[in-house]
């Protein structure tokens, strides 16, 4: 392994929630300085896009609020991001969901894959087990 | 100035603890090893000289292999000199690790820029150029050189094609943000000289540095 890739693999986050998907609902708790004191927001929304690539993948969440579509790019890796959940998976059949943007109410809803999320379930019963 | 011998491995990003991302440089240090001192009274001048890339003893020639055999060191590709006072606690054939630097450092890294060729005046020296479009015929050129039958020539210095990369520039104030000893390297906040693979010359000003901990063991 490169010295590179080394230094990469000691700055990824090993404790982020696997298989996160465009489409999916997650809530992202980051933190945020104010002064010299930590604070915990809650970013809520659906995972327009993943851009992948070791220590400098990113994820874009879009959420509308009151009225006003949001969208906020978050480093996956950094340590600002206290924890990521993943609040339902969505079916989708795109990787980058900008069709979203155009969308507003009703027609911005994501159909839930239940099926998927009861697998990942069983995965992680079966990994814990 | 004190310096080093490193090679550039490439660059990445790591965060800071408050979760800001920083772009680094990293440097994975030669062998760093003094392969001789010149002296004032021999030499006029006063430095260390580094090896730098181990070589096999048949790459040399027999000058140059002399000059290794002599102190039983290995055999290097390249030699560099520091200029340093001559009471610097560093003897002949001494190895430097990379805990001679210590995070938060400024260091000037010296390196040669990749070659980009015969180069336009908008990449080599940063010139506007003219309009895209709307029918301009004007677009990527340098504009006047200069001014009429006074003084009827072209002034030196004036920013025109040419040549672009391929010299010798040093980077001054690079922070210093990881320290590896196990891999002999160092990560530099931004951007170095050279492309991946290329040597560079790290520079330490630091006017206390002898005083340092590294050099007391060895």
């Amino acid at each position: 392994m490169g010295l590179i890739e080394k230094i990469n693999q000691e700055n990824l986050r090993k404790d982020l929630p696997k298989g996160l998907r465009p489409g999916d609902s997650v809530r992202v708790h980051c933190r945020i300085r104010e002064g010299d004191k930590d604070r915990i927001q809650i970013f809520e929304g659906i995972v327009l896009q993943i851009h992948r690539g070791s220590v400098g993948a990113s994820f874009t969440v879009r959420k509308s609020s009151y009225g006003v579509g949001v969208e906020r790019v978050f480093p996956l890796h950094s340590p600002s991001i206290d924890r990521l959940e993943i609040v339902s998976k969505g079916r989708v059949r795109r990787a980058r969901l900008t069709y979203l943007r155009k969308l507003s109410g009703k027609a911005a809803r994501i159909e839930s894959e239940r099926n998927i999320t009861s697998d990942v379930v069983v995965e992680e019963a079966a990994a814990s087990a | 100035m004190f310096g080093l011998l490193g090679k550039k491995a490439g660059m990445t990003q790591i965060f800071s603890t408050d979760g800001e991302m920083i772009p680094v440089s990293v440097i994975q240090l030669g062998a760093c090893q003094v392969v001789s001192k010149k002296t004032k009274k021999k030499h006029g001048y006063s430095a260390i000289q580094l090896g730098f890339l181990p070589v096999k003893e048949k790459k040399l020639s027999k000058a140059e292999l002399g000059k290794f055999k002599k102190n039983n060191l290995s055999n290097y590709k390249l030699l560099r000199e520091f200029r340093l006072e001559e009471n610097f606690p560093l003897a002949e054939g001494a190895q430097v690790t990379a805990n001679v630097f210590q995070v938060g450092d400024m260091v000037n890294v010296r390196g040669l820029t990749k070659g980009r060729g015969f180069q336009g005046v908008m990449k080599r020296h940063g010139k506007h150029g003219g309009p895209a479009s709307h029918g301009s015929d004007f677009h990527r050129r340098p504009g006047s050189i200069g001014m009429r039958t006074q003084p009827g020539r072209v002034n030196k210095n004036m920013k025109m094609p040419g040549h672009m990369g391929d010299e010798t520039v040093t980077i001054r104030n690079l922070e210093i943000v990881g320290v590896r000893v196990e891999d002999q390297a160092i990560l530099v906040k931004g951007a170095v000289p050279g492309s991946r693979g290329s040597m560079v010359e790290i520079y330490l000003p630091d006017p206390k540095l002898a005083q340092r901990e590294a050099f007391k063991v060895s």
